[in-house]
Protein backbone atom coordinates (compact mmCIF):
# COMPACT_ATOMS: atom_id res chain seq x y z
CA UNK A 1 0.00 0.00 0.00
CA UNK A 2 1.22 3.67 -0.78
CA UNK A 3 -0.29 6.66 0.59
CA UNK A 4 0.14 10.14 -0.96
CA UNK A 5 -1.21 13.30 -0.24
CA UNK A 6 -1.85 16.79 -2.19
CA UNK A 7 -3.37 19.76 -1.19
CA UNK A 8 -5.97 21.89 -3.31
CA UNK A 9 -6.93 25.11 -1.75
CA UNK A 10 -10.39 24.16 -0.35
CA UNK A 11 -9.25 20.08 0.40
CA UNK A 12 -6.96 17.38 0.28
CA UNK A 13 -6.92 14.85 -1.79
CA UNK A 14 -5.55 11.39 -0.23
CA UNK A 15 -4.71 8.60 -2.90
CA UNK A 16 -3.98 5.32 -1.78
CA UNK A 17 -2.97 2.60 -3.67
CA UNK A 18 -2.36 -1.57 -3.34
CA UNK A 19 -3.84 -2.95 -0.96
CA UNK A 20 -6.09 -2.15 2.10
CA UNK A 21 -6.18 -4.92 4.94
CA UNK A 22 -5.52 -5.35 9.04
CA UNK A 23 -1.62 -5.23 8.11
CA UNK A 24 -1.67 -2.09 6.18
CA UNK A 25 -4.74 -0.37 7.36
CA UNK A 26 -3.09 1.26 10.46
CA UNK A 27 -1.16 3.27 7.74
CA UNK A 28 -3.57 4.23 6.32
CA UNK A 29 -5.65 5.37 9.87
CA UNK A 30 -2.22 7.33 10.23
CA UNK A 31 -2.45 9.38 6.96
CA UNK A 32 -6.07 10.57 7.71
CA UNK A 33 -5.37 11.27 11.48
CA UNK A 34 -2.33 13.28 10.35
CA UNK A 35 -4.95 14.92 8.40
CA UNK A 36 -6.82 15.88 10.39
CA UNK A 37 -4.48 17.30 13.46
CA UNK A 38 -3.24 19.15 10.67
CA UNK A 39 -6.74 20.83 10.65
CA UNK A 40 -7.45 19.47 7.36
CA UNK A 41 -11.11 18.31 7.49
CA UNK A 42 -12.20 18.41 3.92
CA UNK A 43 -10.74 15.19 2.17
CA UNK A 44 -11.28 13.36 -1.01
CA UNK A 45 -10.00 9.90 -0.72
CA UNK A 46 -8.65 8.95 -4.16
CA UNK A 47 -8.90 4.89 -4.59
CA UNK A 48 -8.71 4.93 -8.49
CA UNK A 49 -5.25 2.64 -8.21
CA UNK A 50 -6.55 1.05 -5.30
CA UNK A 51 -6.76 -2.98 -5.54
CA UNK A 52 -8.42 -4.02 -2.03
CA UNK A 53 -10.04 -3.33 1.00
CA UNK A 54 -11.12 -5.11 3.89
CA UNK A 55 -13.36 -3.93 7.11
CA UNK A 56 -10.13 -3.06 8.17
CA UNK A 57 -10.31 -0.21 5.66
CA UNK A 58 -13.50 0.73 6.29
CA UNK A 59 -13.02 1.14 9.99
CA UNK A 60 -10.21 3.79 9.27
CA UNK A 61 -12.08 5.88 6.44
CA UNK A 62 -15.16 5.38 9.48
CA UNK A 63 -13.11 7.34 11.93
CA UNK A 64 -11.77 9.88 9.63
CA UNK A 65 -15.26 10.78 8.71
CA UNK A 66 -16.83 10.54 12.21
CA UNK A 67 -13.95 12.88 13.22
CA UNK A 68 -13.89 15.34 9.85
CA UNK A 69 -17.58 16.16 9.92
CA UNK A 70 -17.42 17.04 13.57
CA UNK A 71 -18.87 20.59 14.27
CA UNK A 72 -19.73 20.46 10.63
CA UNK A 73 -16.01 21.35 9.93
CA UNK A 74 -16.02 19.29 6.85
CA UNK A 75 -16.36 15.54 5.70
CA UNK A 76 -14.54 12.71 3.55
CA UNK A 77 -15.30 12.23 0.42
CA UNK A 78 -14.60 9.05 -2.07
CA UNK A 79 -13.58 9.33 -5.67
CA UNK A 80 -13.00 6.22 -8.35
CA UNK A 81 -13.93 3.69 -6.34
CA UNK A 82 -13.35 0.42 -7.88
CA UNK A 83 -16.72 -2.13 -8.68
CA UNK A 84 -15.48 -4.97 -6.54
CA UNK A 85 -14.79 -2.27 -3.60
CA UNK A 86 -17.68 -0.49 -3.96
CA UNK A 87 -19.70 -3.86 -3.46
CA UNK A 88 -18.17 -4.46 -0.37
CA UNK A 89 -18.71 -0.97 0.30
CA UNK A 90 -22.61 -1.29 -0.30
CA UNK A 91 -22.88 -4.99 2.22
CA UNK A 92 -21.47 -3.13 4.63
CA UNK A 93 -23.55 -0.37 4.37
CA UNK A 94 -21.20 2.69 4.03
CA UNK A 95 -21.92 3.87 0.82
CA UNK A 96 -24.52 5.95 2.80
CA UNK A 97 -21.66 7.50 5.04
CA UNK A 98 -19.35 9.16 1.93
CA UNK A 99 -20.50 10.96 -0.40
CA UNK A 100 -19.13 9.31 -3.96
CA UNK A 101 -17.65 10.67 -6.86
CA UNK A 102 -16.58 9.39 -10.79
CA UNK A 103 -13.45 11.96 -11.19
CA UNK A 104 -11.11 13.79 -9.18
CA UNK A 105 -12.20 17.10 -11.02
CA UNK A 106 -15.86 16.80 -9.36
CA UNK A 107 -14.63 15.11 -6.04
CA UNK A 108 -12.30 18.38 -5.37
CA UNK A 109 -14.94 20.78 -6.78
CA UNK A 110 -17.76 19.46 -4.45
CA UNK A 111 -15.30 21.52 -1.70
CA UNK B 1 -7.50 -29.76 -0.20
CA UNK B 2 -4.36 -28.03 -0.55
CA UNK B 3 -2.99 -27.36 3.32
CA UNK B 4 -0.74 -24.42 4.43
CA UNK B 5 0.27 -23.27 8.00
CA UNK B 6 0.66 -19.27 8.53
CA UNK B 7 2.16 -17.67 11.79
CA UNK B 8 -0.80 -15.88 12.87
CA UNK B 9 0.52 -12.50 11.77
CA UNK B 10 -1.02 -9.95 9.49
CA UNK B 11 1.95 -9.67 7.30
CA UNK B 12 1.01 -12.95 6.06
CA UNK B 13 -2.89 -12.02 4.82
CA UNK B 14 -1.65 -11.22 1.51
CA UNK B 15 0.29 -14.85 0.78
CA UNK B 16 -3.47 -16.49 2.73
CA UNK B 17 -5.75 -14.45 -0.13
CA UNK B 18 -3.36 -15.83 -2.61
CA UNK B 19 -3.52 -19.30 -1.78
CA UNK B 20 -7.56 -19.35 -1.73
CA UNK B 21 -7.43 -16.98 -5.26
CA UNK B 22 -5.50 -19.44 -6.79
CA UNK B 23 -7.78 -22.16 -6.16
CA UNK B 24 -10.71 -20.34 -6.80
CA UNK B 25 -9.46 -19.05 -9.61
CA UNK B 26 -8.38 -22.63 -10.97
CA UNK B 27 -11.56 -24.00 -10.00
CA UNK B 28 -13.53 -21.76 -11.95
CA UNK B 29 -14.66 -18.95 -10.05
CA UNK B 30 -14.69 -15.46 -12.26
CA UNK B 31 -12.91 -12.25 -10.59
CA UNK B 32 -15.76 -11.15 -9.09
CA UNK B 33 -16.10 -14.20 -6.66
CA UNK B 34 -12.19 -14.84 -6.61
CA UNK B 35 -12.19 -11.74 -4.75
CA UNK B 36 -14.84 -11.90 -2.60
CA UNK B 37 -13.82 -15.34 -1.72
CA UNK B 38 -10.76 -13.78 -0.83
CA UNK B 39 -12.03 -11.10 1.29
CA UNK B 40 -13.96 -13.71 3.34
CA UNK B 41 -10.92 -15.45 4.03
CA UNK B 42 -9.42 -12.48 4.81
CA UNK B 43 -11.88 -11.20 7.27
CA UNK B 44 -11.80 -15.05 8.95
CA UNK B 45 -8.20 -14.97 9.58
CA UNK B 46 -7.87 -11.79 10.56
CA UNK B 47 -10.56 -12.17 13.31
CA UNK B 48 -8.52 -15.08 14.14
CA UNK B 49 -5.36 -13.25 14.33
CA UNK B 50 -7.30 -10.28 16.28
CA UNK B 51 -9.04 -12.30 18.75
CA UNK B 52 -8.31 -16.07 19.10
CA UNK B 53 -4.49 -14.93 19.34
CA UNK B 54 -4.73 -11.66 21.37
CA UNK B 55 -1.68 -11.40 22.74
CA UNK B 56 0.17 -14.35 21.42
CA UNK B 57 3.20 -13.84 19.48
CA UNK B 58 3.68 -17.62 18.26
CA UNK B 59 0.41 -18.71 16.70
CA UNK B 60 -0.39 -20.97 13.81
CA UNK B 61 -2.97 -20.29 11.69
CA UNK B 62 -3.74 -23.77 9.70
CA UNK B 63 -5.30 -23.22 6.11
CA UNK B 64 -6.89 -25.89 4.31
CA UNK B 65 -8.76 -24.91 0.82
CA UNK B 66 -10.11 -26.88 -2.39
CA UNK B 67 -12.82 -27.54 -5.09
CA UNK B 68 -15.70 -29.64 -4.32
CA UNK B 69 -17.82 -30.23 -7.24
CA UNK B 70 -18.90 -26.90 -7.92
CA UNK B 71 -18.25 -25.52 -4.34
CA UNK B 72 -15.28 -23.56 -2.97
CA UNK B 73 -14.20 -24.94 0.68
CA UNK B 74 -11.78 -23.39 3.21
CA UNK B 75 -10.89 -23.98 6.29
CA UNK B 76 -8.89 -22.50 9.01
CA UNK B 77 -7.81 -23.70 12.26
CA UNK B 78 -6.25 -22.76 15.09
CA UNK B 79 -5.18 -23.11 18.30
CA UNK B 80 -6.17 -20.02 20.29
CA UNK B 81 -9.23 -18.72 22.26
CA UNK B 82 -12.69 -19.88 21.14
CA UNK B 83 -13.86 -17.48 19.27
CA UNK B 84 -17.69 -17.95 18.01
CA UNK B 85 -18.48 -15.82 15.39
CA UNK B 86 -22.06 -16.19 16.20
CA UNK B 87 -21.91 -14.83 19.22
CA UNK B 88 -20.71 -11.16 17.59
CA UNK B 89 -23.91 -9.29 17.34
CA UNK B 90 -25.17 -8.07 13.44
CA UNK B 91 -24.06 -4.14 12.88
CA UNK B 92 -26.96 -2.03 12.29
CA UNK B 93 -26.25 -0.79 9.13
CA UNK B 94 -28.54 1.84 8.99
CA UNK B 95 -27.27 3.42 12.28
CA UNK B 96 -26.21 7.32 12.07
CA UNK B 97 -22.20 7.90 11.56
CA UNK B 98 -21.87 8.39 15.27
CA UNK B 99 -23.60 5.39 16.10
CA UNK B 100 -21.97 3.28 13.76
CA UNK B 101 -20.29 0.44 14.98
CA UNK B 102 -17.17 -1.26 13.00
CA UNK B 103 -17.32 -4.44 15.50
CA UNK B 104 -19.04 -7.71 13.98
CA UNK B 105 -18.08 -6.16 10.32
CA UNK B 106 -15.53 -8.68 9.18
CA UNK B 107 -18.02 -11.65 10.49
CA UNK B 108 -20.92 -9.68 8.92
CA UNK B 109 -19.10 -9.55 4.86
CA UNK B 110 -18.16 -13.17 5.62
CA UNK B 111 -21.96 -14.24 5.86
CA UNK B 112 -23.09 -12.28 2.82
CA UNK B 113 -20.18 -13.19 0.42
CA UNK B 114 -19.81 -16.76 1.30
CA UNK B 115 -23.12 -19.63 1.12
CA UNK B 116 -22.22 -21.07 4.29
CA UNK B 117 -19.93 -20.13 7.21
CA UNK B 118 -19.59 -23.11 10.34
CA UNK B 119 -17.60 -22.57 13.64
CA UNK B 120 -16.64 -25.42 15.99
CA UNK B 121 -14.56 -24.87 19.32
CA UNK B 122 -12.54 -28.42 20.19
CA UNK B 123 -11.91 -27.82 23.38
CA UNK B 124 -10.38 -31.43 24.34
CA UNK B 125 -8.02 -30.34 21.53
CA UNK B 126 -7.59 -27.03 22.15
CA UNK B 127 -8.69 -26.12 18.34
CA UNK B 128 -11.15 -24.39 15.97
CA UNK B 129 -12.51 -25.09 13.16
CA UNK B 130 -13.89 -21.76 10.84
CA UNK B 131 -15.39 -23.90 7.58
CA UNK B 132 -16.45 -21.73 4.88
CA UNK B 133 -18.46 -22.69 1.61
CA UNK B 134 -19.33 -21.04 -2.15
CA UNK B 135 -20.97 -22.55 -4.78
CA UNK B 136 -20.56 -21.63 -8.20
CA UNK B 137 -23.25 -19.50 -9.44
Amino acid sequence: MEITVQEFKHCDMITVKGRVDSATAPQLAQALEAANEGGKYKLVINMSELEYMSSAGFRALLAAQRNSKRYNRGEVVMVSVPDRIREALELAGFTELFKTFDDSLSAVGHF
Amino acid sequence: MKNVQFSAKFEFLDEIREFVGDIARDGGFGGKDVYNIQLATDEAASNIIEHAYEGVADGILELSCGMKADAIKIVLIDHGEPFDPASIPMPDLKADLSERKIGGLGIFLMRKLMDEVRYESHPETNSNTLTMIKHKR
